[in-house]
């Protein structure tokens, strides 16, 4: 998910604290980052001398993204599939174990980059599963690549992540492109929509994601019409109207739940039927509560994640799904089974006797093997090779897999 | 462009009145203020977001659940504009007393109290998001900055004219607007106390020395004010129906913006300048996209200060009188 670029998570409410504090305290914030600055350059200065705290007959893998944080609850599930497939290749007592390091950034760039340089010099991490946002990843990032460190984030998906030309870096999760290049094929051609009304953010995330949308819908032949709300306001009417004037059989909304949600129910209020589509911004129950449970239902999330208790579209899918239960007594959810993958690429890279991170740099390249969510393997530019964007219907709180948007009906 | 106009007139007509009223009645606030103190309250918009979680948990108190229509739904907003005129007007009152007064007494400059104003305005906004929130609404910490809804609201249309039907939501919204409007503007005009407000916004050192307890005429001043946001609150969650700690902080702005277009200082600009922001934002989206809307009313913002450089009415409180 792109969630959280600093600024982009200021579309949620939660985050407008930082945000609003950035907006009035600007030098203050820049004080911040320098005392920030000058504690990592401390730090790295201890590790450097302190040297080798990793096991001696293991290899530390890192794992980074906000695990306490108010968005914690897309960062936790993965974190947990990541840890099942380090537990379950150490029960193997294997030559070379895996020590899973947790980095707990809070989803944000400057909390990251100290604890990655850290990492680096202090835990001598040899890969790093995350960060798991996309903002705190165009900023660790560097960081890696300057450590010759590789990583592989199970949920940064802004598309331009993938446009640095980095060689350490790496994610097992469609980008923003992709999803909305799948959204816009099942909306017309699974919902036979004629007449397609796209409403953004206007965020680095919802804005791409809506006008790839767009594009697709008005490529398959569908009439197109998209405007955009002002995620910190409350009254979208002016939009709504639009909408009521162009009568569109569907509506795809590029932003995050908690607007996604107050802007469904207006939509309804005014007496819009259409269908409701929105991103993995929205896959949340929060667009069901703020829209309303009778406003929401029926309206379909489309990930580029998997998020299959039920084992519906494989039998390794089934199998992950209830080694998962089993170990945290709960189903998995979003972003598990990449957080999974994601540690498997490590896993086999160490499998192979790479135990450096430059030799399992270089193997990453090359990795093969399936996954739970897809095909583990990437491309140069450090892409999944293969990924699926996969749609969810909302159903009051829940949201349980209609299927692959490539191939599901509804 | 133009012809989406021509479609979406009536509609956007209703909206931008609807809105334009919850505008009105915050800058009320500014203004008021403005006029007796000369001075800009910038926590103005947290006394605003108080008067929506006064009402929030006033839903919950009442225990409503599943939604209310009809006259039932004017007593739930009725209680709700009570509930919530007291928790503002009391706020502002405190605010006032806690922010200002000492540096009134004191003799500070006014840009001390402007500053003054800032921090209070963070510093509530931030007592919300991470104490009282969670708190009120059993939840952890962190949620605390994420918005609190409660469903209560049966929308049904209560005028159709051809194509047009005009909800009973945004109809009480601004029925309900011109009501507290017509009230406030009779009591500053007609009564003792309104008449200290005047006195104090013409000349404060001659209204002392006339006779005119100026502590008390603040303090008036601020309650009325901020039992206006405490009415706007509750329209505010009639139409929307939820609420966050930051609700006010746009909001804010927005009627600020009205307080000086109408002219700062003036009641009845206050209104005007409430009204027309609201019409001009939703024509604004309707004709360059939604996307635009914050450009167009700040630049007729702009375009009516050039011409008018004490907005449309012009400012002070003592000309507000009939």
């Amino acid at each position: 998910m792109e969630r959280p670029s600093g600024r982009d998570l200021t579309r949620s409410p939660g985050i407008r604290t930082e945000r609003l504090t950035t907006l009035r305290l600007n030098g203050i914030r820049v004080g911040a980052i320098a005392v920030g600055a000058a504690l990592a350059m401390t730090l790295s200065a201890c590790g450097g001398g302190g040297g080798n705290s990793g096991s001696d007959d293991g290899v530390v893998i890192g794992f980074m993204g906000d695990l306490t944080g108010e968005n914690s609850g897309i960062v936790i599930p993965p974190r947990n599939g990541a840890r099942l497939a380090i537990d379950e290749y150490n029960a193997t007592n294997p030559k070379v174990k895996i020590t899973l390091k947790e980095y707990d950034s809070q989803g944000k760039g400057e909390q990251a980059v100290p604890l990655a340089k850290n990492a680096i010099t202090k835990d001598k991490i040899v890969g790093m599963i995350g960060p798991a946002f996309s903002g705190e990843s165009q900023q660790v990032a560097p960081v890696l690549e300057e450590g010759k460190i590789p990583s592989v984030s199970p949920s940064a998906t802004n598309t331009a992540l993938g446009k640095n030309g980095w060689k350490y870096w790496h994610r097992i999760v469609g980008n923003d492109e992709v999803q909305g290049g799948g959204v816009g094929d099942f909306i017309v051609r699974a919902l036979e929509a004629k007449k397609v009304f796209v409403i953004h953010d206007n965020s680095e995330y919802g804005k791409p994601l809506g006008e790839k949308v767009e594009a697709t819908a008005k490529s398959k032949g569908a009439a197109t019409q998209i405007d955009a709300i002002d995620p910190e306001g409350s009254d979208f009417s002016s939009t709504i109207n639009k909408v009521k004037a162009f009568s569109p059989d569907a509506i795809f909304f590029g932003g995050y739940y908690a607007e996604g949600g107050k802007l469904l129910k207006q939509l309804r209020e005014a007496g819009v039927t259409a269908r409701f589509l929105s991103g993995d911004g929205s896959l949340d129950k929060g667009l069901a509560e703020g829209a309303g449970e009778k406003n929401a239902n029926g309206s379909i999330i489309a990930c580029p994640c998997l998020i299959d208790p039920e084992g519906k579209t494989s039998q390794e899918s089934k199998a992950f799904a209830d080694k998962y239960r089993a170990k945290f007594n709960a189903p998995p959810a979003i972003y598990s089974a990449e957080g999974y993958d994601a540690a498997t690429a490590f896993i086999e890279a160490i499998k192979a006797g790479n135990t450096t991170a430059e030799e399992i740099n270089e193997f990453l390249s090359k990795v093969d093997v399936p996954g739970v969510s897809k095909q583990v393997k990437f491309l140069p530019t450090g892409e999944p090779a293969a990924s699926e964007v996969y749609v969810y219907e909302v159903k009051g709180t829940t949201l349980p897999l209609i299927g692959k948007a490539s191939e599901a009906d509804v | 462009m133009f012809g989406n106009f021509i479609d979406q007139f009536w509609p956007s007509t209703i909206d931008g009145l609807s809105l334009g009223a919850i505008y009105a009645l915050v800058a009320l606030g500014y203004t008021m203020v403005y006029g007796v103190l000369r001075l800009i309250n910038f926590a103005h918009s947290e006394i605003f977001m108080i008067g929506t979680f006064a009402g929030l948990i006033t839903l919950n108190a009442i225990g409503l659940s599943g939604s209310v229509g009809g006259v039932a739904l004017i007593g739930v907003v009725l209680l709700l504009a009570v509930v919530g005129a007291l928790a503002s007007g009391a706020s502002a009152v405190a605010l006032e007393f806690v922010a200002y007064r000492p540096l009134r007494r004191r003799g500070a400059s006014r840009l001390a109290a402007l500053i003054s104003a800032i921090g209070a305005s963070l510093f509530l906004q931030q007592l919300f998001a991470r104490v009282l929130i969670p708190w009120w609404f059993d939840l952890p910490e962190e949620k605390g900055a994420l918005p609190i809804q409660h469903h209560f609201v049966e929308r049904t249309p209560v005028v159709s004219v051809g194509d047009l039907t005009i909800p009973n939501d945004k109809l009480m919204v601004f029925v309900g607007a011109i009501l507290m409007m017509i009230a406030l503007d009779q009591f500053v005009n007609r009564t003792r106390l309104g008449r200290g407000i005047r006195a104090a916004a013409q000349d404060p050192e001659t209204a002392v020395l006339m006779g005119v307890n100026i502590d008390r005429v603040v303090s008036t001043t601020f309650l009325i004010g901020g039992a206006m946001a405490g009415v706007a609150a509750a329209l505010y969650l009639l139409r929307f129906e939820d609420s966050h700690y930051f609700v006010g902080f746009l909001l804010g702005i927005k009627a600020f913006t009205a307080a000086v277009l109408g002219g700062i200082g003036n009641l009845r600009g206050a209104l005007l300048g409430g009204l027309t922001l609201g019409l001009i934002e939703m024509y604004g989206s309707v004709i360059f996209g939604t996307e635009w809307q914050h450009v167009v009313a700040f630049s007729v913002l702009v375009l009516v200060l050039m011409f008018r450089p004490t907005g449309i009415l012009g400012e002070s409180l003592q000309q507000a009188r009939a």
